[in-house]
């Protein structure tokens, strides 16, 4: 799989940021190739619909717009390959990107490689991943038909995935550490409105409860009283922000102390020649329409910086 | 689905995995997952790559409930390496190739 050819542009990553940023780059009619480790879409497939996307006043499924964004790359010629990076040798002018399977040049490279859930950090949460716990309401609230099951987080993404599963839940217990919800107040509306949907506000969850039958219940602690109390539910849905998938990224690209990678209003990292765009970078607003704005960006200045480093 | 990949069901289950003499990976999945989606062009490669030493079944968890309750299968993607008819890997969400070809190599030996 080793190359000697060196590619003007490598993106690393198929979702809405590293798609966007191959629509724009195979438009600019440089050499540029995608990398994905699995299908493209990213984040975008563990959701149902979308409803904040411009241009789709009845909302769009997740799939959809998936397909959709990636079709558009496609048609303007983006080159992608199956791959999974290990790292980046960004020493030379050419840079290496590392594959388990082989290595690849660039002039350029776009890192787009986004963001994976949080895990919880409760006792019990691991062994129970699959058995009740989940981070994807999509994949699989089918399994929790007329269950009763919990969410943990307070965020835009704990409140939707509540309210889609209350379409097969009996009921629906959102679990937060805060007093207030921090999701969009148009998305708290809806949850308040449905009566599936309790609220324990003010409560950590201590231990995930249950064996190899699956889950049974949550321990939770309320923060203002220091007591403890067990939920009773067969699943736990768990949306408590994001990480970086930044395993690969090498050090004198600078981060943030969680990792997401800092840039420019460019998208220009700490290293020249190196963009980022979409979750894994260092922002406030992690969303589609952001993140896509971010491809852009990052591709017209990669271009940039191609003509002024590399043109004879 | 790839000419590698064997459609499994809850009644051919037994014949196609339980009685396998090649280890077999099974793919639960279903149609509204977006990660099960995600990591089918992984699986595909698999079949491919591992040919001949590594059966590859998908299982549809909406058309057959069965298979997935019996194994307590609350989450897909979920991927189960069934070797001399027993769980010997498993494997819940969407990961890194690099992680499946793990679990296989240390079921292949």
């Amino acid at each position: 799989m080793t190359e000697n050819k060196v590619h003007d542009m490598v993106i690393i990553g198929g979702g809405p940021a590293g798609l966007t940023a191959g629509l724009y780059a195979a438009r600019s009619r440089i050499d540029v190739l995608l990398l994905e480790q699995m299908g493209f879409g990213g984040q975008l497939l563990t959701y149902e619909r979308v409803d904040n996307y411009p241009g789709f006043p009845e909302g769009v499924g997740a799939f959809g717009l998936a397909e959709l964004i990636s079709a558009q790359a496609l048609r303007f010629g983006l080159q992608t390959r199956n791959a999974e990076v290990l790292g980046l040798d960004l020493g030379g002018k050419i840079k290496k990107i590392i594959l388990s399977n082989g290595e690849i040049n660039a002039r350029t490279i776009v890192i787009a490689s986004g963001a994976s859930p949080n895990r919880l950090g409760a006792r019990g949460e691991i062994e129970l991943t699959g058995r009740g716990v989940s981070y994807c309401a999509v994949c699989d609230a089918p399994f929790f038909r007329n269950q009763e099951v919990a969410v943990v987080g307070g965020g835009d993404t704990a409140v939707e995935e509540a309210l889609y599963l209350t379409k097969f839940a009996a009921k629906v217990h959102v679990v937060h550490r805060r007093e207030r919800l921090r999701a969009t107040p148009v998305i708290q509306e809806k949850a308040f409105q449905n009566e599936k949907i309790s609220f324990i506000l003010c409560n950590v969850v201590e231990e995930i409860k249950g064996g190899p039958e699956g889950v049974r219940g949550l321990l939770l602690r309320d923060r203002r009283s220091s007591e403890e109390a067990e939920l009773p539910v067969t699943g736990v849905f768990v949306f408590v922000g994001i990480k970086p998938n930044s395993g690969f990224v090498p050090s004198e690209i600078q981060c943030d102390s969680q990792g997401f990678i800092l840039t420019d209003q460019e998208m220009a990292t700490s290293v020249p020649g190196v963009f980022a765009a979409g979750d894994i970078r260092c922002k406030q607003l992690r969303q589609i329409v952001t993140s896509v704005g971010d491809g852009a960006t990052a591709a017209f200045n990669a271009t940039h910086y191609l003509e002024e480093h590399f043109s004879e | 689905m790839a000419g590698n990949i064997t459609e499994v069901t809850d009644s051919s289950f037994e014949q196609v995995v339980i009685k396998s003499d090649l280890p077999v990976l099974v793919d639960f999945w279903a149609p509204w997952c977006g990660p099960c989606r995600a990591i089918a062009p992984v699986v595909e490669e698999l079949s491919n790559e591992y040919g001949k030493k590594l059966k590859i079944a998908k299982c549809n968890v909406d058309d057959n409930p069965k298979t997935p309750g019996k194994y307590g299968i609350r989450a897909i993607p979920t991927l189960i390496i069934f070797k001399g008819g027993e769980v010997s890997e498993q494997i819940t969400g969407a990961v890194a190739k690099s992680q499946i070809t793990a679990a296989i190599d240390k079921v292949l030996g």
